[in-house]
């Protein structure tokens, strides 16, 4: 007979502890890995990027794997942080750390005015934010606005250009997203969050205020995009507008975090690191290969692990509880 | 303790509720029987406020709740068990613990143990996720989620739906033990809930056809035929 009460009692005693420990070894264990990775591998771009990309694939854990809105147009609220922080720093001479910041309240700001985008479902809710995003990169970049964004001819961040600090705030960032996905996870936000990706109707008359906390997570999904594209524009120091409000960085990030697992904390970590360095690795010198194996890797993963690597692990999991009990 | 009287509504300009009449007293457990479409998901959609009421009295403790939210509805002793009635993809505890957001007096420990007093079996799969349980521990754990905001009056949509009969045989004597303390509004299409009703209200067609005590209801020759497929002498 399985023993359901010591199971349970062991999976409380573990949870507890994991929740003490879990959220800051998933925030640390990065930050070591890319504090030490740079002296291992010089491409302290490329790393940079991968840091970025870490936040936004959390950024979508947030949104979608936790409330279960799919934001296409999420590269909007990138090229939002890139702007509102590039023009901060050159219109302002605002410092380049505090300047991120700024490019994440923006972007959460533009986040508050799409929230009636949230009166729409699924695929709807899907394309709208991408039409909303391509409709902030036709205002952004129209001549006629040069003199405020400098319109199609982007911004050129050089002179604030500093690598070395560039890429330790993107670790920040990836941290931080890190333990915003965890606390997501973990706390009664979290779960009145699943409640509603479960079944809105309910939630609501369970006393979730739906509207509210659907805002919050949206809010905290937009900041993080804006921060990553703050670092992404002065990083590269100089980008246009097709750069920064590009919607292959939606896919991406979407990609990432589904071939790691939404819903989870390690998930979309893992899934950037991994997708990003085989991009890396075969994807610029030969794109060709690289779009087929992407397309076969998300073949596979639609197939075999819709859930992602942390659905995997999660079924390795259920099976030896399942053992054991027998054995039991 | 609940009255309805004239009660219309629907959905945009479509009427789905024509004239629907019924009294619920303190502690009763009543059936709202119909079949699919008759309108009954939509009457308990109106009484919890999800859907606008046209016109009709809706009243609870004589005091009229036509204008209230359906948070003001909650906190002022309505409760709704969806036909779902759990989030699937969450544990036993975190649906329990999601009833109990709009309680403030006890504390949430003290209020999922005294839902796992009633129903035990949900205490040994408090960790198990809610989707992976059998039929009638589903609906154990809705009705526990349900509990733990201590509805005076508990609206219950289709609990047997999906359920297989050995399982709808289980939630109904989980559901008669709860006699007593609590008045159950139940809108069914399975004859079986008859069982445990002390009233009953038929719904055909968004129209109210008989609501009154299960004894003159089991009397109603053309009742019976309808329902129970018995011919009349």
């Amino acid at each position: 007979m399985p023993k359901l009460d010591e199971i349970d009692r062991t999976l409380e005693t573990e949870s507890k502890g994991k929740r003490l420990i879990s959220p800051a070894v998933a925030a640390l264990v990065p930050v070591v890995v890319f504090a030490v990775g740079v002296h291992i591998y010089s491409n302290e771009l490329l790393l940079t990027y991968m840091a970025i990309y870490i936040a936004l694939a959390q950024g979508i854990n947030i949104i979608y794997g936790f409330t279960g809105y799919l934001p296409f147009g999420y590269f909007g609220f990138f090229g939002v942080g890139a702007y509102a922080s590039g023009l901060a720093m050159l219109d302002y001479n605002v410092p380049p750390v505090l300047a991120v910041v700024i490019g994440g309240v923006a972007a959460a700001l533009v986040g508050a005015l799409l929230l009636p985008l949230f009166r729409l479902r699924g695929a709807y809710f899907a394309i709208g934010t991408l039409a909303a995003s391509e409709a902030i990169y036709a205002i952004v970049s129209n001549p006629s606005l040069q003199s405020i964004t400098n319109g199609p001819y982007g911004l050129n961040l050089a002179a604030y250009y500093s690598s070395g600090t560039a890429y330790g705030t993107a670790i920040a960032l990836a941290a931080i997203a890190i333990l915003a996905a965890s606390y997501v996870r973990s706390s009664k936000f979290g779960l009145t969050l699943k409640a509603i990706r479960d079944d809105s109707y309910s939630a609501s008359m369970s006393g979730v205020n739906v509207p509210r906390q659907r805002f919050y997570a949206w809010l905290i999904a937009a900041a993080i995009a804006g921060m990553g594209g703050s670092i992404f524009g002065w990083s590269t120091s100089v980008f246009y507008p097709q750069a920064v409000f590009d919607s292959s960085l939606s896919v991406l990030a979407i990609v990432f975090a589904l071939f790691g697992g939404v819903g989870t904390v390690w998930g979309p970590t893992v899934g950037t690191v991994v997708l990003y360095a085989i991009y890396n690795a075969i994807g610029v010198s030969n794109p060709q290969y690289f779009q087929l194996i992407y397309g076969l890797v998300i073949v596979l993963l639609v197939l075999f692990a819709p859930r992602g690597l942390a659905g995997l692990r999660q079924i390795k999991s259920r099976r030896a509880t399942t053992v054991g009990a027998k054995n039991d | 303790m609940l009255e309805v009287s004239r009660l219309t509504s629907g959905y945009g300009s479509m009427q789905v509720l024509w004239d629907i009449n019924l009294h619920v007293k303190e502690n009763e457990i009543q059936i709202v029987l119909g079949a699919n479409g008759s309108g009954k998901s939509t009457f308990l959609k109106v009484v919890m406020g999800l859907l606008p009421q046209w016109s009709g009295e809706l009243k609870m403790n004589g005091a009229d709740i036509t204008p209230l939210t359906v948070a003001d509805r909650v906190r002022g002793g309505l409760g709704y068990m969806s036909e779902q009635g759990i989030f699937p993809s969450l544990s036993v505890e975190e649906n329990l613990k999601l009833g109990s957001l709009r309680t403030q007096n006890k504390s949430v420990a003290d209020q999922i143990d005294h839902v796992y007093q009633r129903f035990p079996e949900l205490k040994e799969r408090r960790r198990a996720t809610a989707g992976g349980l059998s039929g009638g521990q589903r609906k154990l754990v809705g009705i526990g989620r349900a509990l733990i905001a201590e509805p005076k009056v508990l609206l219950m949509d289709e609990p047997s739906s999906g359920l297989s009969p050995r399982y709808v045989s289980e939630v109904i004597d989980r559901l008669a033990e709860l006699r007593g303390g609590i008045t159950l509004v139940i809108a069914e299409q399975n004859i079986s809930f008859l069982t445990i009703a002390d009233t009953v209200t038929v719904i055909e067609g968004g129209l109210t056809r008989f609501t009154g005590h299960i004894d003159d209801f089991t009397e109603d020759e053309s009742l019976k035929e309808a329902f129970f497929g018995i011919a009349g002498h």
